[in-house]
């Protein structure tokens, strides 16, 4: 076993382990915190494929901003407390069913959609440094990026909306 | 160099990235509270991310890493957008549990 | 020219209706009568303008108005055919239509819907003319159903009286099951010859090569229809019932003009009738037994209009049994003397009735003779020639009937002077406890006897008259008729020459006719016999006197199924189709309500409902996909 496998299964063990976890424990924050380990481990992942440029937005992004998010919704909430009621008995069970049934059609599919055998092909031109990256990013795909920041600026301004407290009658 | 995925193999990323997902998906089933719910969405999202850097990797091409890119843009979206709700609903109902949104029965 | 002529002839009547509908009831009511009875005047000018130029050339007048119907083969038109048939019947229907709408003015001038009621004249001599002038059996039909709707309207006219409003139910089903024969044997006339023009129907039938069974068949359903409109057996019980109307409407509808369109129809299609013997046995035995039996009931009846009307079923039967034995000319010859002193006879009872302020029973009638002369003389000249004396009108035409059975069926000849003997008989019977003896009503009655108004007894006069001349047109010297209508008959006319055979016939009938009066005369004068009341009549004469049962055996057969089945239908039926249906509403609230359970506004719900959902649709793509 070569040694990248290794590393391979290690961090796929830290993933999955983790994401199970944020579902399954009953502090929210707890959730939160596994949440940021399983988004760590998948950054490793994109290590282990040389896609150095994205490993580092993910963990800007998702660990950096988006956790950062959820926890001070949570705080803002109060939620570090743990008294949430379970669903009924009959929908955990079908969820578990559900789980089961999603995970086999999907790997049915793709395991039956393989064509390839033997080696996989080494181009050995540069495909995703982030100098090739920038390159196809700013001219093939020039429409979604701008498209991408409207799309935030708009969200900003949804959020800022939508969470604005609404002026009571009582000065 | 060499494609990581002769030492890897398709398969394993196409296991662990569906795995991920189901996790995902049992988590929004499974759980009551809205915030988990969330967090188990991103799981999901991030589970479609990492398989198409593993088909960007297969096909040699920069353009499934681009479409990460993108897919964490909206994803950052709309997790802004999605608890600025969540807090809307706290303001309004007190509590962030899902089965108390039940207004639309009918 | 003549086409204008013609459409005014036809439309005159029914601009009479118009007026009569729509402004009937603003202006007074004798003017409502002078309209209606003038349009009926000028179309009975113009058919003596027709008649004339007819006789002039000779040449009959036909126009198509429009073409009607054009379906693959089978082409109709609305025509207008002015031949010697359409002719005849137009003069004495219009002229004895004017004479009655006359009579009418002075007899319904109390009634506060006079208007309306020379509407509906209007409208029927309107439909008499389309009967008669039409050029194809279609249009023909128009006209027979449009006649038989005004008799139905005018029999019911006083509406408020249940019975009547029966009565004239009666006579309008009657007439429709008669009709239903009328269009089965149209139909299969259409079937076979693709045509129902009388001249392209006349040319076909002669070519020869044709189904004689089915034309059989066609002959007898249109003698059905003549049946009902004709009222012979079996579909006769609605003309005595029919009394129920007011007397110019028995005069005009049930005595001269709607009663004849049977004839009519078969005398037009003689041709058809000529090639089925058949069919033309069965005419004649029907008319023969109809004149029989409707005789004998009017021996007994107690009602003076009853009496009449059995009166005109029996001559008729008469009619039909001419016809039955190839005599058009014979028969349309009684038709028209038949019309004379008929209408006479009715409106001579109108008059009575009108004197005695609404009484018909004879038995409270009598010694009207001073009273009223002139209605009696009429009416005595009138009976006097529907008993077939010399030398009224009545005695040619019954005579020639007479000849015609004795030369094809000594048994139909035996029947038909039976039936006229009782004719003799129960009309001198009318007379005597009518107009003789002494007068059997109330005080009050007697006080006010008094003859009609003029424009009452102008008309009687002229019917009488011409019931005294009428004979005239056929006289078996001249035979005026006879060669006026060869050119519509399609058979070999037979002429008869006054031999000895003939000459001992006429006696014969004329010793029966006097044979009847004197029996009358006997019963009635001699021995003052008065009927008795209805519940004293016991035995034979009671079956007779309640029409042999006949109403209470067609209620039992015909109408209390019919009444049962639709009670059936009403109860039974419509309730469980009411079911069936709502059900079918239960059927879509119950679905509704148990999906409505989908629902439930649970996000958990809708989550799993959305999971499975895609894990569905991507398992059948991929097994569809990899099937391929």
């Amino acid at each position: 076993m070569s040694s990248i496998l290794i590393i391979f299964y290690f961090l796929s063990a830290i993933t999955l382990a983790a994401a199970f976890l944020t579902i399954y424990s009953k502090n929210p924050i707890h959730s939160a915190i596994y949440l940021v380990i399983c988004f760590f481990s998948i950054a490793g992942h994109y290590l282990l494929f040389n896609a150095q440029f994205l490993a580092i937005v993910h963990i800007i992004v998702y660990s950096g901003a988006i956790m950062v998010l959820f926890l001070f919704t949570i705080m803002l909430m109060n939620l570090n407390k743990e008294d949430e009621v379970h669903k009924p008995r009959i929908t955990r069970l079908g969820a578990i069913v559900v789980f089961i049934i999603t995970s086999i059609v999907l790997i049915t599919i793709f395991i039956n959609s393989k064509t390839i055998l033997g080696d996989y092909d080494v181009s050995g031109e540069d495909f995703q440094s982030i100098r090739k990256l920038g390159t196809v990013l700013l001219n093939e795909y020039m429409v979604p990026f701008e498209f991408a920041s409207i799309l935030l600026l708009v969200a900003m301004i949804g959020v800022v909306l939508l969470s604005k407290k609404e002026k009571t009658e009582q000065k | 160099m060499n494609n990581i995925l002769n030492q890897i193999g398709i398969e394993n990323y196409i296991f662990l990235s569906v795995l991920l997902f189901c996790i995902g998906v049992f988590g929004v089933l499974y759980r009551r509270n809205a915030i988990i719910v969330f967090m188990s969405i991103e799981i999901m999202l991030n589970a479609v991310n990492l398989l198409f850097v593993a088909f960007s990797t297969y096909h040699q091409d920069a353009e499934g890493q681009v479409f990460v890119f993108f897919s964490m843009a909206v994803a950052a979206a709309e997790v802004a957008v999605g608890l600025a709700i969540l807090v809307s609903v706290y303001r309004n109902l007190g509590s962030i549990d899902i089965d108390n949104l039940k207004n639309l029965k009918g | 020219m003549e086409t204008k002529l013609a459409l005014v002839l036809l439309l005159s009547p029914f601009v009479g209706f118009l007026f009569n509908v729509f402004f009937g009831k603003k202006v007074s009511r004798v003017v409502s009568g002078v309209i209606g009875t003038l349009t009926v005047v000028v179309s009975f000018l113009l058919s003596i303008c027709f008649f004339a130029q007819l006789n002039l050339n000779g040449k009959p007048f036909e126009i198509s108005l429009f073409d009607w119907i054009q379906v693959s083969n089978f082409k109709l038109e609305f025509g207008i055919l002015l031949d010697q048939l359409s002719l005849l019947w137009l003069l004495f229907v219009t002229g004895i239509g004017s004479l009655i709408h006359l009579y009418s003015i002075s007899y319904m001038h109390d009634d506060e819907n006079m208007h309306k009621f020379f509407a509906y004249l209007n409208l029927f001599v309107f439909f008499m003319i389309t009967l008669v002038i039409g050029s194809n059996l279609l249009v023909m039909f128009i006209g027979w159903e449009g006649v038989g709707l005004c008799s139905y309207l005018l029999i019911g006219f006083w509406y408020k009286n249940q019975s009547y409003n029966d009565a004239a139910k009666k006579a309008f089903i009657m007439n429709r099951v008669g009709d239903l024969g009328f269009l089965i044997g149209m139909f299969i006339l259409a079937t076979m010859f693709s045509t129902l023009n009388y001249s392209e129907l006349k040319h076909a039938v002669a070519a020869g090569d044709v189904n004689t069974a089915l034309l059989g068949v066609a002959a007898l359903c249109l003698f059905i229809g003549a049946t009902g409109k004709s009222a012979q057996l079996p579909l006769y019980t609605w003309l005595p019932d029919a009394m129920a109307g007011p007397t110019p409407v028995s005069a005009l509808i049930h005595a001269a003009t709607m009663v004849t369109a049977g004839i009519f129809m078969i005398t037009r299609m003689n041709f058809l009738f000529d090639l089925t013997p058949d069919v033309q046995n069965i005419i004649a035995i029907v008319g023969a037994l109809t004149a029989l039996v409707a005789a004998s009931i009017g021996l007994l009846q107690n009602d003076i209009k009853k009496v009449l009307a059995y009166s005109t079923v029996s001559q008729l039967g008469l009619m039909f049994l001419a016809l039955g034995l190839g005599a058009y000319t014979v028969a349309v010859f009684h038709v028209i003397t038949h019309a004379f002193f008929k209408a006479c006879l009715f409106l001579g009872s109108g008059s009575v009735i009108h004197g005695l302020h609404g009484e018909q029973d004879m038995r409270k009638m009598g010694g009207l003779r001073k009273a009223m002369p002139i209605t009696f003389w009429t009416m005595m000249i009138s009976t006097l020639a529907i008993a077939g004396i010399f030398p009224f009108a009545g005695f040619w035409s019954k005579d020639e009937i007479l000849m015609v059975a004795f030369e094809h069926n000594k048994v139909l000849w035996i029947v038909a002077s039976i039936a006229s003997i009782m004719t003799a008989f129960y009309m001198f019977r009318l007379m005597y406890l009518t107009f003789f003896k002494e007068f059997r009503g109330t005080e009050e009655q007697k006080h006010h006897l008094h003859e009609s108004p003029s424009l009452m007894t102008i008309p009687l006069v002229i019917l009488a008259a011409l019931a005294l001349v009428g004979g005239a047109i056929n006289l078996p010297g001249s035979m005026w008729l006879n060669h006026f209508m060869e050119p519509i008959l399609s058979g070999e006319h037979e002429t008869h020459h006054l031999g000895t055979q003939e000459f001992i016939l006429m006696g014969i009938a004329l010793v029966g006719a006097i044979i009847g009066i004197i029996w009358a005369n006997a019963k009635y004068i001699k021995q003052a016999f008065v009927p008795k009341v209805d519940s004293e009549i016991v035995g034979f004469n009671k079956t007779i006197y309640n029409k042999y049962y006949v109403d209470e055996f067609y209620t039992f057969l015909i109408v209390k199924p019919i009444n049962s089945l639709a009670n059936f239908f009403r109860t039974t039926l419509e309730q469980a189709l009411g079911k069936v249906v709502f059900s079918l509403g239960t059927v879509a609230n119950g679905l509704a309500t148990e999906g409505k359970k989908l629902q439930n506004g649970n996000i958990g719900l809708y989550l799993f409902a959305f999971v499975i959902g895609v894990c569905a649709i991507i398992s059948y793509l991929f097994i569809t996909h990899t099937a391929q």
